[in-house]
């Protein structure tokens, strides 16, 4: 034969690699990751929100002032000793009720943080799970389980979260609850369809043949798969329940006082817009930016898992 | 090449297979029952150990469905495969997955049937830790290595991702994770198909290789004649879900006798300008008939080159020709 | 004097990961009514020279280099002007007729377009013209068929009309990538017997871009064997096939399973497909080779002509190269 030497080679080489160590392979994931760092708006404004949480972690411990105290030095004259100004120790100024809104902006920001972040991830793990078990399981089950869903979406929003508030009280925890357990239903349909677009693939087909358990292939074969979507999608729903929190603490329903959130802090703030401007823009600025930054890092994941690179 | 006899053991029987699918009409209503589509109609077929089945035809024939279904991953409509004395089609889910250690298969796009996700190196041992997961962690490592090396892939790429590999590359590991527990029956669907030409031999050699090593029996599906010739022992040509012909590979190829093989063997382009230029193609006109409406009596009647009237009239089955190693499906033979 | 004249070819693409050579340095000439054969495997190039040719390369696509077709240069020409050229003078068909083909429109409003395009024709003449151009390719019932939309034909008969619709205002040269790829055998029989007998009737010259073998013995006057991107081989049909005279051709001539033949254990070229972001100084098939010298390593090898009619690229003598 013709290549019979190269064959000789060929082994030779074979042997001395695999007395070297074993070679790092570069996952999916890891693509992914230097795609996401290459886009500057996206690392940007991840580094921004990294900036919020750690103000909303560490911000108390800069401020002279406690979020409920009320300073009836600055109330006397709100517009005037209100104001934002190093020397008074109001870094934000105050608000309607004298108290500091550099402190009481920390607070916010747990709170409408917390509140977007723990909610979504409960969206997550119930919209995920039901999805892909709906999806996989396909069939009668699969129509049964998505007509829930259809159901659960057609009530109105709104008037049952405030219905919930009403008879429970307002309590943190219950608004968790009920954001996370409406939004978990669109999260279900994403979930479900890519998981159907999924199960038909070769390496699905592969693992049956491999005897691989029902159970086992939803967790290892087809979650994984779609956790890329789900990233994407919890990003950009983070802002929303963000939104939504503020609406309803707008509205007046959220958090109970003293505690507060940016939509609460907006709601006062706007009643005293003409003259103290400041106790809008502070809680304004960063529920805005907040939004922006997320909505970059959303866009920034989407192209970093571009289905078509695969 | 492997000389079949018939005095090694009979692993798998099929006795008339038939698989449908069910195909709903455009603008039917949801109660309306839907139309068969007769992907497989009637198959015989008999498997000795470590023997190469090639089985051809074109789309539509059915072949990838008979693959599916000769290891239970499609049910049957009816009939029966028989897997060492155990009916495949009348089993329960638990009992059809743990036959899965002796009947595996291998996927022909190699890329698509490996999860993106996943290294080759978890990829490969899934169904060693599947059904054996009491093994260590090294125990586990180490076979996989060990086959990796078997199939020509170097023990120390384990960690790597599917996408970092080259089509052939990957075609071996899906061999790799095919072999690991030595099944004894391996269906091949197409597994060269979307190989380059070059790369195409190394895998055929390969499988011949641990075919013979590991004594296994393969059911090889393609669409290219030539690639079958080169590793079967015997051949069965398909056509809209019907076998037409069943042989010896040499016999097969020397001497065919159905009017479909015989125009199928006339189209493959040989490399050989001289041979090329001076064939006579038998070409076949019209087009496939609907598998969901196929044609009274002999299904390659519309196209038949040699067709008569009693042909539409009574449907041929196998019966063997010139001894009981070449059988053909054909009124007129 | 020739049809089409190639000289110096480049096309690169930008990617994320740097720049890649798709086709590099290839030259060759291409006479009228002449059937040339480009062959090579995945990474060869051949499809995107036949992409740069007509313009169609991918936006990160650049192509340099010469392209003369009776004397207009093509690469680099106006969308304007070679929106011209194409269909009138050189058409293409590509692997997958299904997705060349509109599925929303039906099948005579997407040839009548050409007609009335390029020719200037009204709709009636176009479509008597189109229903000849069917018949030509014999496409039973064709009136009725141009009413039906490609979703409603099988692939052989969808490369049919894909054909019709190329050779309609009579091109000089027919463009074929991968025509019968995607196809069933018995059906790549017809529709290379219909190229065939069209290549008589019509006088287009065709460059069929494959990389079956057995459909160039059958239908090629030359054939030009491609690796990563440069030329490794030029000649005639039959001195291509009965007397190699490049390693990777002998190499592909005896790993190919034939139909005719029974050998026990194939043929095969060791190695991997070439990777066309790290391709090696010198000649890019060197670690597949089985004659690879030293110089092999450090400096590729000029096409160079050593007969009326072929041409090799490679360092090693001729004669090592075994003969079929």
């Amino acid at each position: 034969m013709l290549f019979k030497h190269k064959k000789v080679v060929q082994e030779l080489a074979q042997q001395l690699g695999s007395s070297v160590g074993t070679i790092e392979g570069r996952s999916l994931w890891q693509d992914a990751k230097r795609r996401f760092l290459r886009n500057k708006a996206a690392v940007a404004s991840l580094f921004i929100i990294g900036l919020i949480v750690l103000f909303s972690i560490f911000g108390s411990q800069f401020a002279q002032y406690s979020y409920e105290e009320i300073d009836w030095f600055a109330l006397s004259d709100p517009v005037e000793l209100g104001r934002p100004s190093i020397e008074t120790g109001h870094y934000f100024g105050t608000d309607k009720l004298g108290r500091d809104l550099y402190a009481r902006t920390v607070q916010g920001s747990q709170i409408s943080l917390m509140v977007g972040i723990l909610s979504s991830v409960v969206a997550i793990v119930i919209g995920t799970l039901y999805g892909a078990l709906s999806g996989f399981i396909g069939g009668r089950v699969d129509m049964v389980m998505m007509r829930i869903v259809e159901i659960l979406s057609a009530l109105p929003f709104m008037f049952m979260v405030i219905m919930l508030m009403v008879m429970f009280g307002r309590q943190i925890i219950l608004i968790f609850i009920a954001i996370g357990a409406v939004s978990w239903l669109d999260m279900a349909r994403i979930v479900r369809g890519q998981t159907l677009s999924i199960k038909n693939k070769e390496y699905i087909e592969a693992a049956h043949a491999c005897g691989v358990s029902q159970w086992r292939i939803v967790v290892r074969h087809i979650v994984p798969n779609v956790m890329g979507i789900v990233l994407v999608y919890a990003s950009l729903m983070i802002p929303g329940m963000i939104m939504f929190e503020s609406f309803i603490s707008f509205l007046g329903l959220g958090v109970q006082e003293p505690q507060t959130s940016w939509g609460a802090l907006i709601s006062e703030g706007v009643v005293t817009m003409e003259f103290a401007l400041w106790q809008l823009a502070f809680p304004l600025s960063f529920l805005v930016v907040t939004l922006f930054c997320f909505n970059f890092v959303g866009d920034g994941l989407r192209d970093a898992l571009d289905p078509k690179e695969h | 090449m492997n000389k079949v006899t018939h005095t090694k053991e009979k692993i798998l029987t099929v006795r008339d297979l038939r698989v449908q699918f069910g195909i709903r009409e455009e603008g039917a209503w949801p109660w309306q029952k839907p139309q068969a589509l007769k992907a497989v109609d009637g198959i015989d077929l008999d498997i000795y150990e470590g023997e190469t089945l090639g089985v051809v035809g074109e789309s539509g024939c059915g072949k990838s469905t008979l693959a599916r279904a000769l290891i239970g991953m499609l049910p049957a409509r009816t009939g029966s495969v028989v897997w060492m004395g155990k009916d495949l089609t009348k089993m329960g889910k638990k009992e059809l997955r743990s036959k899965r250690q002796e009947l595996q298969m291998i996927f022909q796009d190699p890329l698509a049937s490996l999860n993106p996700r996943m290294n080759i190196g978890d990829i490969i041992a899934e169904p060693l830790t599947t059904f054996h997961p009491k093994l260590s962690g090294l125990e586990v490592k180490t076979q996989v290595q060990a086959m990796m090396k078997r199939v020509g892939l170097l023990p120390n790429l384990i960690n790597r991702y599917p996408h970092e590999f080259s089509g052939g590359q990957c075609q071996r590991i899906g061999i790799a994770r095919a072999l690991i527990l030595k099944p004894k029956l391996v269906i091949c669907d197409e597994p060269v198909s979307a190989l380059d030409v070059s790369i195409q031999a190394q895998v055929i050699n390969l499988l011949k290789e641990l075919q013979q090593e590991m004594g296994l029996a393969l059911v090889f599906i393609a669409h290219d004649l030539s690639v079958v010739r080169h590793i079967s022992d015997r051949v069965l040509v398909m056509y809209l879900g019907k076998a037409v012909e069943l042989a010896d590979a040499k016999a097969l190829y020397t001497n065919p006798k159905h009017p479909y093989t015989k125009a199928l063997m006339s189209a493959v382009p040989i490399p050989d300008p001289k041979i090329e230029r001076n064939k006579k193609i038998q070409l076949l006109h019209g087009d496939l008939p609907s598998p969901i409406n196929p044609p009274s009596g002999c299904v390659f009647r519309t196209r038949c080159p040699e067709v008569q009237a009693q042909c539409a009239d009574k449907c041929p089955t196998l019966e063997p020709v010139n001894g009981d190693h070449h059988e053909v499906s054909c009124l007129l033979v | 004097m020739s049809l089409l004249r190639v000289d110096g070819l480049n096309v690169s693409f930008d990617t994320p990961d740097g720049q890649v050579t798709a086709v590099k340095n290839l030259s060759f000439a291409l006479k009228p009514k002449e059937t040339l054969g480009i062959v090579g495997e995945s990474g060869s190039g051949k499809s995107q020279t036949a992409f740069a040719l007509m313009g169609l390369l991918a936006r990160n696509g650049r192509s340099s280099g010469s392209a003369k077709f009776n004397g207009l240069e093509l690469i680099g020409m106006p969308e304007a002007e070679l929106n011209k050229v194409r269909a009138e003078q050189v058409a293409m068909i590509f692997q997958d007729p299904m997705t060349s083909l509109n599925p929303y429109l039906k099948i005579s409003q997407q040839l009548n377009e050409v007609l009335m395009h390029h020719k200037g024709l009204d709709k009636k003449s176009a479509t008597a013209q189109s229903i000849r151009m069917l018949d030509a390719v014999k496409m039973p019932e064709a009136a009725k068929r141009m009413n039906m939309y490609p979703h409603e034909f099988s692939g052989g008969m969808r490369q049919r009309v894909m054909i019709a619709m190329a050779l309609l205002c009579d091109p000089k040269l027919l463009i074929a990538d991968e025509p019968t790829t995607a196809l069933d055998v018995t059906v790549q029989a017809q529709i290379m017997t219909l190229l065939h007998e069209l290549k008589q009737d019509f006088d287009t010259a065709i460059i069929l871009i494959t990389h079956d073998l057995g459909v160039v013995a059958g239908v090629c006057d030359n054939v030009m064997v491609m690796y990563a991107g440069q030329t490794m081989e030029y000649g005639t049909t039959e001195e291509i096939f009965y007397q190699p005279s490049h390693p990777y051709t002998g190499g592909l001539l005896e790993s190919v399973p034939r139909l005719d033949t029974d050998s026990p254990v194939l043929a095969t070229i060791p190695g991997n497909p070439p990777n066309l972001m790290q391709l090696p100084v010198g000649c890019p098939f060197q670690d597949r080779c089985g004659q690879a010298l030293a110089e092999c390593f450090t400096s590729m090898p000029d096409l160079v002509s050593f007969s009326n009619t072929r041409q090799r690229a490679c360092h090693a003598i001729i004669a090592s190269v075994g003969a079929q």
